[in-house]
């Protein structure tokens, strides 16, 4: 069963979001996703400081099933990716909500992280719509 | 509803995840897909493959029958159970599907065909017996397993009958023998020496659990697709399908053209005559990424085809993909979301008995 961590929040279309120091955000995909992704074989990863909407395409998680588009969850510029993925994509799948992070947002507006789901209503959203 | 092969309970118990494969509920992987390809190419094994359709061929005429419905020369099997592999077409040469035949005898035949187009090949088999002395009967009462590795050989010989395991003593590879209602052929589908099993559905459960417990590592469809891909082996409905012949399809070493007159023989002429053929070959991509079906392909500017089946190899560790195209160059490239990626292209396997190939 996937894990859905009490002090993240989460987006429908399956990303965590965890808030750093000073409205950095760091995003990543969640257990539930990386599960039906499959083994993840290549990480397109955004370029540093790159100015995106919220719901724009960040970056890309190639698994063994799927290229799948990650979107940014709020608006903001990306302050840090993370390169060891470059190598070790498969950490998307062991360590969904920490060493495979996969970016980090300068949001623009603070208080656009609490608009997120919280991981009750993540959850949810994953057996509401994997039934 | 969907369909359950007599080894829908072991998945479950596996933890496998399936998914809806054809209206089959079919395991995709146990765990891990790369893990499970790797068993394949280091160790061994075991798919279930229940869902793909087992047809007897029987009668007088059978050897004449498919001598007309194959593209293959069903008389060059000279072995006592020797398979054949082999296009089925229409009349416009377009390929309805691909197959395997068993030849027991003149007048016996298996055939396996794929799932997703049963329906289709048997009406279309019932509809060409017209005058032949023969009968095309499905045989759902079979399961069908697939043990492939370098050690599948070995490692399932110890879960044989003493019987089956003298029958199968000196098989060749690409031939198959019934022993004790089971037929078990050196067959497969992942560029590994290995068995194809077809066995009465209610033995399979219980052998299933003996090639287990024998070290014999549960594969799902998942990883069965990375291995026949680095096989250079087509899969029907992504790399083949009705709006193309054998020869746009990589398959004419499949095809027996001279004094035949199979079902779709004199279209195929017909476009050997005309030429300008697209070829179906490999590409290699050395560089991070994936390439997909439908990816396209380009020499230079202009687009000449595109990807038909394409995935991350784990035994290379890069990508490759099988395209057709109308043309080749030193300087081919796929477009990626909009970013052109330079790949080589060569004629596969890309991989053989666990080793790269080139």
């Amino acid at each position: 069963m996937a894990i859905f961590p009490e002090e993240l929040r989460y987006t429908e279309t399956h990303e965590w979001v965890r808030t750093e120091a000073e409205g950095i955000l760091v995003v990543g995909i969640s257990d539930h996703a990386q599960e039906s992704l499959g083994d993840v074989v290549y990480v397109e990863l955004p370029e540093m400081d790159t100015e995106v909407e919220a719901g724009a395409e960040v970056a890309v998680v190639e698994s063994v099933k799927a290229a799948s588009d990650i979107y940014a969850p709020v608006a903001g510029k990306v302050v840090a990716v993370n390169s060891r993925l470059e190598d070790a994509p498969e950490t998307v799948n062991n360590a969904p909500y920490n060493d495979g992070w996969i970016f980090k947002l300068q949001a623009i507006q603070a208080g656009d992280f609490d608009g997120l789901l919280s991981a009750a209503e993540y959850q949810a959203f994953c057996e509401a719509t994997t039934q | 509803m969907t369909k359950k092969t007599p080894l829908y309970d072991a998945h479950v118990l596996a933890q496998a995840r399936l998914v809806d494969f054809g209206g089959w509920d079919m395991p995709v992987h146990y765990g891990s897909q790369i893990e499970e390809h790797h068993a394949v190419r280091k160790d061994a094994g075991v798919f279930d493959v229940s869902h793909m359709t087992v047809i007897e061929v029987t009668g007088q005429d059978a050897t004449d029958y498919l001598d007309r419905l194959l593209a293959n020369d069903i008389r060059k099997a000279k072995l006592p159970g020797q398979a054949i592999y082999s296009a089925m077409l229409n009349e416009d040469g377009g390929i309805l599907d691909d197959l395997i035949v068993y030849s027991n005898n003149p007048d016996s035949f298996l055939l396996v065909v794929n799932c997703a187009t049963r329906e289709k090949d048997l009406a279309w088999m019932q509809q060409q017996i017209r005058s032949f002395t023969c009968e095309v009967t499905e045989r759902p009462d079979y399961a069908i397993l697939a043990i492939q590795g370098p050690k599948s050989i070995e490692k399932t010989r110890g879960e044989l009958s003493i019987a089956q395991r003298e029958a199968t003593a000196r098989l060749r590879i690409f031939q198959g023998v019934w022993t004790e209602g089971w037929f078990i052929a050196r067959t497969g589908y992942t560029g590994e020496f290995g068995f194809e099993i077809i066995l009465p559905e209610e033995d399979a459960p219980g052998f299933w659990d003996r090639l287990v417990a024998a070290g014999i590592r549960p594969v799902g469809l998942g990883a069965r697709d990375t291995l026949r891909l680095e096989a250079g082996m087509n899969l029907y409905g992504s790399d083949m399908d009705e709006s193309v012949s054998p020869m746009e399809s990589n398959m004419m070493s499949t095809v027996v053209l001279p004094d035949r007159d199979f079902i779709g023989a004199a279209a195929l002429r017909a476009q050997l005559e005309k030429g300008k053929l697209r070829k179906l070959l490999g590409l290699v991509m050395r560089s991070k990424g994936v390439l997909r079906p439908h990816y396209p392909v380009f020499c230079d500017a202009e687009k000449v085809g595109e990807i038909t089946s394409g995935a991350f190899s784990p035994t290379l560790q890069h990508s490759v993909a099988l395209a057709r195209v109308l043309r080749t160059s030193d300087s081919m490239t796929v477009d990626i979301r909009g970013k052109m990626h330079p790949v080589e292209w060569m004629m596969p396997p890309f991989v053989r008995r666990g080793k790269r190939v080139q």
